[in-house]
């Protein structure tokens, strides 16, 4: 298997995958590496809702994707969501290859205050792990300072660390030392 | 954990099941989906979904509210979260109608669904501990677990069989500590009412006032202290069994009380111009022989007749020696455990001494008998020394000169001092009586002894 894609969708803040790549190589013992960047595909966008549809996104991510991929992740600066919820910060194939990030309500601006790209940088780092996190097997965690906690808002993203409590990461590290995954 | 509690999402639309399904997983838990009505009935017979996500508007087949129902019919446990992407007033009102728990709104806020979702596990939660702490209670009064080889008591356990199910009123009649009450619950929790409340009222501990409040309830103001409206046992038995203990002791006004609702099922709260009405099983205990206090005038001939619509005679316990060794090995294994003392058994030199006893109290005297000998026994096995002292008592009590004094008297003069001998305790005293306290207090009254 050929380790971790990185993909952007649409246009995404130009250091965001390396934010993302320096998580990754923190968390994951698999070679990370760039996919060129893809358009957002028109079928995903909502008009009424304008909003979209992270299902059509994950669609096209394992169309797209090398059949060699371990993982692939999608990055997106806009807003995603499904049918039933009003919104996303991401979305996971659980225990599958596929996992979207969206950008876009993890900016400041999104809520009206100036930008932090500090900020923004450790959220991203967050989600990226909360998705790929749900990839490996990890369901949510109780642990609210976990990053596999559920965060139905901002304010929960931000009381998590840019790590997982010890009870995920064992789960993780057991995953990569006797399961199927190949470094 | 929440891979026990599956959930099923019901959708003509494929990316509504896909994305939800998905979201819902990464939370642990277990989800099917279904795009139409039938496909939710042939998955919802094959699995115990807790909850059931259900699109109202479903094109061609079965719609929403008609998945529900027929998913209700087959998990009638299940709870069922209506789905809608227009919020309507009257299908909200339609969909709670026909028993939807919840009604949302698509797309809802991801915290609100959460939240949803674990407010209705935390409900089932507690309905199962509470399926299994009553399934646990019911087995405690099992009819196997009255310990009994002797064919009368056999008999009797069989007629608690028969009539569990009925609302026929039940007199139970022995002598005190013969298992009056563990007999009452046998027939509540063998019946269709096991469900439901088993109210116990110890009618000789209360005065008439007290009692009559007890039993009815009061409304406020109905007396000094009244500051709020109280259901009496009768309301809180509903549906269930009420059992008066020591019936033989209640006055006349009660009597005539208890008779109307007996016949009409319905009475007034103390103060109360309204009438409240009741579906409860009386069963009523007592220790006296109520036929013979009929004819003395003291009891209401007409209330007689209704409690003793079954009657059953618990037979003391020097007339059923033969549970004796089965009843004193229960309470060895049963009171050495909850104690922590570890005595394993009772030889059977002490059975002997235990079966040649006349347990003037019955079964409880013998339970008091046997905690006390392993509160006191100091290896691993009951032996007769340490029934030594029963045997004491009983040979005391053969050879005891009766004084020429009328037979309350006689009763009086062993209350006094069984008093003095526990320095006043109540309770102390009614256990060396082989009484229990009511009917300790019901004869201090009568001899007036001021303690």
């Amino acid at each position: 298997m050929n380790g971790l894609c990185l993909v952007a969708i649409g246009s995404v803040p130009a250091n965001a995958l390396d934010w993302i790549e320096d998580t990754t190589a923190e968390w994951f013992p698999l070679p990370t590496r760039r996919l060129p960047p893809l358009s957002i595909p028109p079928s995903a966008y909502d008009a009424k809702r304008r909003q979209y549809q992270s299902v059509e996104m994950m669609k096209m991510l394992a169309q797209q994707a090398p059949r060699d991929a371990s993982r692939v992740l999608g990055v997106t600066d806009v807003d995603l969501a499904i049918p039933m919820l009003s919104f996303l910060f991401g979305q996971a194939q659980f225990d599958g290859p596929i996992a979207v990030v969206s950008l876009c309500r993890l900016h400041q601006e999104f809520y009206g205050l100036p930008p932090q790209e500090n900020l923004l940088r450790e959220r991203t780092a967050k989600e990226v792990l909360h998705e790929l996190g749900h990839t490996f097997g990890l369901v949510h965690c109780s642990d609210s300072t976990c990053a596999m906690s559920l965060a139905t808002h901002i304010e929960l993203v931000d009381a998590k660390a840019e790590q997982y409590c010890a009870r995920c990461g064992t789960q993780l590290v057991h995953r990569f030392t006797t399961r199927e995954e190949t470094l | 954990m929440k891979k026990n509690w599956p959930i099923l999402v019901v959708d003509d639309e494929d990316v509504m099941c896909e994305s939800m399904g998905a979201w819902l997983r990464e939370d642990g838990y277990h989800v099917d989906t279904a795009s139409n009505g039938q496909k939710a009935l042939e998955l919802a017979k094959a699995m115990d979904y807790a909850i059931c996500f259900v699109d109202l508007k479903m094109p061609g087949g079965m719609d929403g509210i008609e998945t529900m129902m027929e998913i209700h019919r087959i998990r009638p446990e299940a709870s069922i979260i209506i789905i809608t992407a227009y919020a309507t007033v009257d299908t909200a009102i339609q969909a709670m109608k026909e028993g939807a728990q919840e009604y949302i709104v698509k797309p809802c806020n991801p915290q609100e669904i959460s939240m949803l979702v674990s407010r209705i596990l935390k409900l089932k939660k507690l309905q199962s501990e509470n399926a299994i702490l009553r399934k646990k209670l019911n087995r405690q009064y099992r009819h196997s677990d009255v310990i009994t080889k002797n064919p009368r008591m056999g008999e009797i356990l069989a007629l608690t069989q028969d009539v569990a199910s009925l609302r026929s009123t039940v007199l139970i009649r022995g002598e005190s500590g013969t298992g009056k009450e563990l007999v009452a619950r046998a027939v509540h929790f063998s019946g269709n009412r096991a469900e439901k409340p088993f109210i116990v009222v110890s009618c000789a501990a209360l005065t008439e006032t007290l009692l009559e409040s007890e039993l009815f309830g009061y409304e406020k103001g109905a007396f000094t202290g009244a500051n709020a409206q109280v259901k009496g046992k009768f309301e809180l038995a509903n549906g269930g069994t009420l059992f008066l203990d020591e019936i033989g002791d209640i006055s006349p006004k009660l009597q005539a009380d208890l008779l109307r609702v007996l016949q009409e099922r319905r009475f007034y709260r103390v103060g109360g111009t309204q009438e409240v009405e009741v579906d409860v099983r009386i069963i009523a205990a007592t220790n006296k022989d109520l036929a013979e206090e009929v004819h003395d005038g003291r009891f209401r001939e007409d209330l007689y007749y209704r409690l003793n619509v079954i009657e059953i005679r618990l037979p003391a316990l020097r007339e059923r020696r033969e549970d004796i060794p089965l009843l004193a090995e229960h309470f060895v294994q049963h009171i050495s455990s909850a104690l922590g003392r570890d005595v394993s058994g009772i030889s059977a030199a002490a059975l002997k001494v235990l079966i040649a006893y006349d347990w003037p109290g019955n079964v409880r005297e013998l339970e008091n008998v046997i905690e006390r000998a392993i509160v006191t026994c100091r290896n691993g096995m009951l032996d007769e020394p340490d029934f030594s002292w029963l045997q004491k008592n009983a040979v005391s009590s053969q050879n005891w000169e009766v004084p020429d004094v009328p037979l309350g008297e006689l009763e009086r003069r062993a209350i006094v001092a069984a008093l003095e001998r526990k320095h006043g305790n109540v309770k102390e005293a009614s256990t060396a009586l082989g009484i229990d306290r009511s009917t300790l207090y019901d004869k201090l009254k009568r001899y007036e002894i001021v303690h």
